[in-house]
């Protein structure tokens, strides 16, 4: 069973390899690619989204809002 | 297949066009703020933001409300106009240090001494950024530019001009703030001060001006995070962080409370 408490999904259109993300993720989770994009960008990447929290910081912190923040929805969520 | 519920996404104020900046600049963060403050004050039909000279000079593009372009440094000055001709729009000024701090002191002074009930985004990141890095009247003692390869020296360039703390000797009613946005308890700081900037002037009740500061990687010569650093370790010892204008305060700060209570389910939202 996945027991991911959230996951992001970073628009590689917007992502310009600043890396401050991962510098940011307290969880240190997310990379960067390995093969640069036709702009020549190391784009980043979240590989293990089992660690993932849904803080936020990564959105936070990105100069080019390229993620979004998903969180697994709690019992509260439902009743709602 | 568990359910996902997303918490943080990119503000609806925002277009889909990516921004221009370099890697690590502080000016998309900033964007991205201000358009989170329309978004949860739910003002995107009646703003109308002026864009400044410099690298955000197209920023028309990013947001998706009405948006004016002013003459290098002008911007408070068509933001006067604005609101005189329409006082129900919510007026914002975005401007760069070499705009406001350099050619534009003029128009900001006597903005802020009128208390024009007008909001300044004022991004100050110590460089020309958008002309190669020049020196700006901004920049640090003894920071290299590409101006003054050797570091500002104060007997021919003279001292930082810190105009948060200058402003708010000459607008009895404002909210006047700095903020930074080098990592992320300051940046939620940078949003509530943008926010109350916003607020003072919906409210009628003065100037709204936020002063963040900014990384300019390119120009600073630094990676991002190293801009990071060095905007804790070194702009800050001289900018330091704060309201500067206390006399409209108590107001703005009541109903920031009671419209964060409204918004807090919505994306994006702290």
């Amino acid at each position: 069973m996945n027991k991911a408490k959230g996951k992001i999904e970073i628009d590689p259109a917007r992502c310009k390899g600043c890396r401050l993300c991962i510098w940011a993720c307290p969880q240190q989770i997310i990379k960067t690619v390995d093969e640069a994009d036709r702009r020549g960008i190391q784009i980043a990447y979240c590989p293990e989204d089992a660690l993932c929290t849904a803080c936020g910081f990564c959105y936070m912190i990105c100069p080019d809002a390229a993620i979004a923040v998903y969180k697994k929805e709690t019992a509260k969520d439902f009743s709602e | 297949m568990q359910r996902m519920k997303r918490v943080y996404a990119k503000p609806k104020a925002m277009t889909e066009v990516p921004f221009p900046y370099c890697p690590g600049c502080s000016h998309g963060t900033i964007h991205r703020l201000v358009a989170e403050v329309i978004d949860e004050l739910e003002i995107a039909d009646r703003a109308i933001g002026i864009t400044s000279a410099g690298c955000s000079v197209r920023n028309w593009r990013q947001f998706d409300c009405d948006m004016v372009m002013a003459l290098h440094g002008r911007g408070p000055a068509v933001a006067t106009g604005l609101k005189r001709a329409q006082p129900d729009a919510v007026i914002f000024t975005y401007q760069g240090d070499g705009d406001m701090a350099a050619i534009g002191t003029a128009e900001i002074v006597h903005a802020a001494s009128r208390c024009e009930r007008i909001t300044v985004i004022y991004v100050n990141n110590g460089v020309f950024g958008a002309t190669g890095g020049q020196q700006a009247p901004t920049t640090l003692i003894g920071q290299p530019t590409t101006s003054y390869p050797a570091g500002r020296d104060p007997r021919t360039s003279g001292y930082p001009l810190k105009m948060a703390e200058m402003l708010s000797t000459v607008s009895p009613e404002s909210y006047i703030a700095r903020a930074s946005v080098h990592n992320v308890k300051n940046i939620i700081k940078a949003k509530k001060a943008i926010r109350k900037a916003f607020l003072v002037q919906i409210k009628d009740s003065g100037f709204g001006l936020a002063e963040i500061l900014a990384a300019c990687p390119t120009n600073w010569r630094m990676d991002p995070v190293g801009c990071m650093d060095k905007i804790k370790s070194d702009v800050i010892a001289y900018y330091p962080l704060g309201e500067f204008s206390s006399q409209m305060k108590l107001n703005p700060e009541e109903s920031l409370e009671q419209s964060e209570g409204e918004n807090r389910d919505r994306p994006g939202t702290l």
